[in-house]
């Protein structure tokens, strides 16, 4: 885990002391409302439906004990006792009182916390694997590389006012838990064959209105001087993004109108340029950052045969746990999924009790996925039956990882401004619906967005639900065929929408045609999906 | 068409309907601006203290006000996912 | 317009600044639209005196690029931001290169005196000299 030094503490201190003061200025009317905004959104605070609404940025996905349970006393003390984990490894809380947020933000503060950069047109928070450091999968610990962007683009002075909002996401491993090409910069370590470690560098990728997958403009970046490229990279797009449009100001746009190969040419031109000027730190400033995260001191002997004879338990150790890099170790998600709740919620009981967990068994560590489950990294087999049983007293040990009741879900009209639809409700819906046949059906991610901006990731589900608004009425699309895995694609639109109910008959209705259609119990959907092509799946649902 | 007026307070975000002489939490205190909608905007915007003020379409049922759009009954009553907070001028299966 | 913020100790050069499409070699002050690339003016930077940057709207923020661009051609004269730009912005502004700001509504000298001075310490080298944390870290272990 990063730990803060004098230096990272004082500027989140400042901070805090500068919205302290600018709230001030706003409540006394020093500033208007159309000055203030702004500021409001660089702190993360919105205006939703019902009350503000705070965005906390959790760098990377990763958290502490310490910082879960402040997490907990927040949605205590200043909300309405829960939070929203969202899929870009945030959380959100949705009934914020202004005149609160300073004293809400210097609790943050006290456990090297913050909001810094969670709206706005700015670098957001950098996301990465939630799996880091302890996948057997990965080359190496994506985390330092994150933690160094994180401080290079907190309050840069060039790319604070960008076109549009940018989200990096970075990961150590060919499996693709971070979703980096669907992000305006994804970095993607690779090995050479001297053992050395550099970056894929893709661009252009997003979901929004326009969706897009990202293009490698870069093969092998030296990590040496990653951070003078990405400034090649912000300054090539804030120079030359559109402005003009707000929905087209995203750098997918200006990629895919230069072409990857000429925005490529271009980002060398600058970066030709911005190197010589020493903006790269030294080494050993990724090696100060990187002995942080290493990983706690795991026991060389722990048991890897444990007892399964509770059928419950083993069902939950088979979905809802991966394998570690370590022998006897296991990489355990929590769902926070449990059909018929709200995806990605959790209370603030809950929060203590994982906290509680994460100190005692799983080297004091949580992770927030981007499929908005929380993770226990490094968790000893001979202690997964103990968890288990505190996750299932607290509803938390739903056993349906990656599996159809998984699903991702936006606030939809439930809570945010720009809803056409409410999305909570139709996820579960489906989820408990889906729930009882989902071991049959193995992995099968939904994703519903209540509006285009496609905050639930619906471009990327094996099916993807989208709310539009219909004469005035909440209305349903139905699209299938995304991934935003490492084989990410978009999905496709399959024709006319529905209504509420609709929506799930004609789910439920693509589910048993793929039934009769997959060639094995192990093809999944998508796999069906992407063999038979749209057509069985529209005629079954509107045929 | 009735219309009213609403908005969000400053201080708190709470959702706010304008009852005549002040505003009120409760979406059943409301009373409509109709006509007097812009000259009430007119003079609360540079005030400065409310935000999203905005004037919406409702009508007038014998259960009292039902704002015509989705996302002004969501307001009214609170998320209809979470019905433990739900606001009492509408129930929440009239969102 | 609100009376112009100046950071700099120089006597003001008020020539007026002259469109980038009308400028003349030789020219003392010119003024360069969010679109215009900044990087025209640098066979110029030894007879400019002053360069006013616009910006039209508070999303726009092409200005803080071209402000860096300059700087980093060795530019030392004024280059002044001018348009909606609010006080809270200034340590941005002043990192990537300003050292004067024109805006629309006027900018209160005691909030400015505290917004520059807020943050300690920054993270990203800039235009400005100063110290990055990661330089700091360097010494301090040294
Ligand atoms: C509640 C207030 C929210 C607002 C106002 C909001 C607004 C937006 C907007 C306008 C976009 C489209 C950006 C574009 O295409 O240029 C967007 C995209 C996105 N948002 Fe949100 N969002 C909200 C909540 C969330 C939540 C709760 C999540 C996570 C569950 C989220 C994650 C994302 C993601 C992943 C994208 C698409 C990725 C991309 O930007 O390309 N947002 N959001
Ligand atoms: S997808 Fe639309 S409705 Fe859902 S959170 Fe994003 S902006 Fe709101």
């Amino acid at each position: 885990m990063y730990r803060y030094d004098e230096y990272d503490q004082a500027i989140v201190d400042a901070r805090v002391a500068e919205f302290r003061e600018q709230v001030e200025r706003r409540l006394k009317n020093e500033i208007s409302e159309e000055a203030f905004k702004p500021l409001r959104l660089m702190n993360g605070l919105y205006l939703q439906l019902h009350a503000y609404m705070l965005r906390v940025a959790i760098p990377y996905g990763t958290l502490d004990s310490r910082q879960l349970r402040m997490l907990a006393h927040i949605a205590r003390r200043y909300d309405r006792g829960y939070g929203h984990f969202t899929t870009r490894q945030n959380i959100q809380y949705n009934w914020m009182k202004l005149e609160e947020m300073p004293d809400l933000l210097a609790d943050l503060a006290s456990v090297e916390m913050h909001a810094f950069q969670t709206s706005g047109n700015c670098i957001r928070n950098i996301s990465s694997d939630q799996f880091a450091a302890a996948a057997a999968d990965e080359i190496a610990d994506p985390r330092p590389y994150a933690e160094l962007l994180r401080q290079w683009s907190t309050l840069h002075p060039e790319f604070s006012f960008l076109p549009r909002k940018f989200k990096i996401a970075v990961t150590g491993s060919k499996i693709d838990r971070a979703a980096i090409k669907l992000h305006d910069i994804g970095l993607e370590l690779v090995q050479n064959e001297a053992g050395e470690i550099g970056l894929k560098v893709l661009v252009g990728g997003g979901m929004g209105r326009t969706p897009m997958l990202a293009h490698v403009i870069r093969e092998w970046l030296p990590v040496a001087d990653y951070l003078s490229y990405m400034e090649a990279i912000l300054r090539v797009y804030n120079r030359h993004g559109r402005r003009d449009n707000i929905y087209k100001a995203r750098i997918k746009i200006l990629v895919n109108d230069l072409g990857a190969a000429e925005f490529a040419r271009q980002v060398e031109e600058e970066w030709a340029l911005v190197k010589p000027l020493g903006l790269d730190p030294p080494p050993s400033e990724l090696a100060r950052i990187a002995a942080h995260f290493a990983p706690p001191v795991l026991d060389a002997n722990a048991p890897v045969a444990i007892d399964l004879s509770n059928a419950e338990f083993a069902n939950w150790v088979t979905v809802n746990t991966h394998p570690h890099k370590a022998p006897g170790y296991a990489i355990v998600t929590i769902s926070l999924k449990a059909p018929g709740e709200i995806p990605g919620d959790a209370s603030a009981d809950q929060m203590d009790i994982i906290a509680d967990l994460a100190q005692r068994y799983a080297g004091d560590e949580i992770r927030v996925t981007h499929a908005q489950n929380l993770v226990l990294p490094y968790v000893r087999r001979a202690d997964l039956f103990d968890i288990w049983q505190v996750l299932k007293a607290a509803g938390l040990a739903t056993a349906n990882l990656d599996r159809a009741s998984d699903i991702i879900s936006c606030p939809g009209l439930d809570y945010c401004t720009l809803a056409n639809a409410r999305s909570i409700p139709i996820a579960q819906k489906l989820a408990v619906k889906l729930a009882p046949q989902e071991a049959d059906l193995g992995e099968l991610k939904i994703k519903v967005s209540g509006c285009i901006n496609g905050c639930g990731h619906h471009h990327a589900g094996h099916i993807g639900i989208l709310g539009v608004d219909r004469k005035g009425e909440e209305n349903y699309q139905l699209l299938l065929g995304g991934s935003g895995a490492e084989d990410a694609t978009l999905a496709k639109i399959l024709g006319p929408g529905f209504d509420e109910n609709g929506i799930v008959t004609a789910v439920e209705k693509v589910i048993d045609r793929y039934k009769t259609l997959r060639a094995g119990p192990a093809e999944r959907f998508l796999d069906t999906y992407r063999r038979v092509g749209a057509e069985p799946f529209k005629e079954a649902v509107y045929g | 068409m009735p219309r009213l007026l609403t908005g969000n307070r400053l201080e708190t975000g709470d959702v706010l309907w304008w009852a005549g002489s002040d505003w009120s939490l409760h979406l059943k205190d409301a009373v409509a601006v109709d006509d007097d909608g812009e000259a009430l905007l007119a003079r609360l915007l540079p005030e400065e203290r409310i935000n999203d003020l905005t004037l919406i379409d409702v009508d007038a049922t014998p259960d009292g006000w039902r704002p015509r759009s989705t996302r002004e009954r969501v307001r009214a009553v609170g998320p209809s996912v979470r019905p433990d907070f739900a606001l009492p001028s509408l129930p929440v299966e009239a969102i | 317009m609100a009376e112009v913020y100046r950071l700099r100790t120089d006597p003001e050069h008020t020539a007026p600044a002259v469109p980038l499409t009308d400028y003349q070699p030789g020219g003392t002050a010119v003024q360069l639209e969010p679109d215009e690339d900044a990087r025209l003016l640098v066979p110029h930077l030894g007879a400019l005196k002053r360069i006013d940057i616009s910006f039209p709207k508070f999303r726009e923020g092409r200005g803080y690029s071209s402000a860096r661009i300059l700087r980093e051609a060795g530019f030392t004269g004024e280059i002044r931001a001018v348009g909606v730009l609010y006080v809270d912005q200034l340590s941005f502004l002043v990192r990537a290169g300003f050292d004067a700001v024109l805006p629309e509504t006027p900018i209160d000298p005691a909030v400015a005196e505290r917004t520059l001075t807020r943050f300690p310490f920054v993270y990203m080298k800039a235009t400005d000299g100063l110290q990055p944390v990661w330089a700091l870290r360097e010494q301090a272990s040294a």
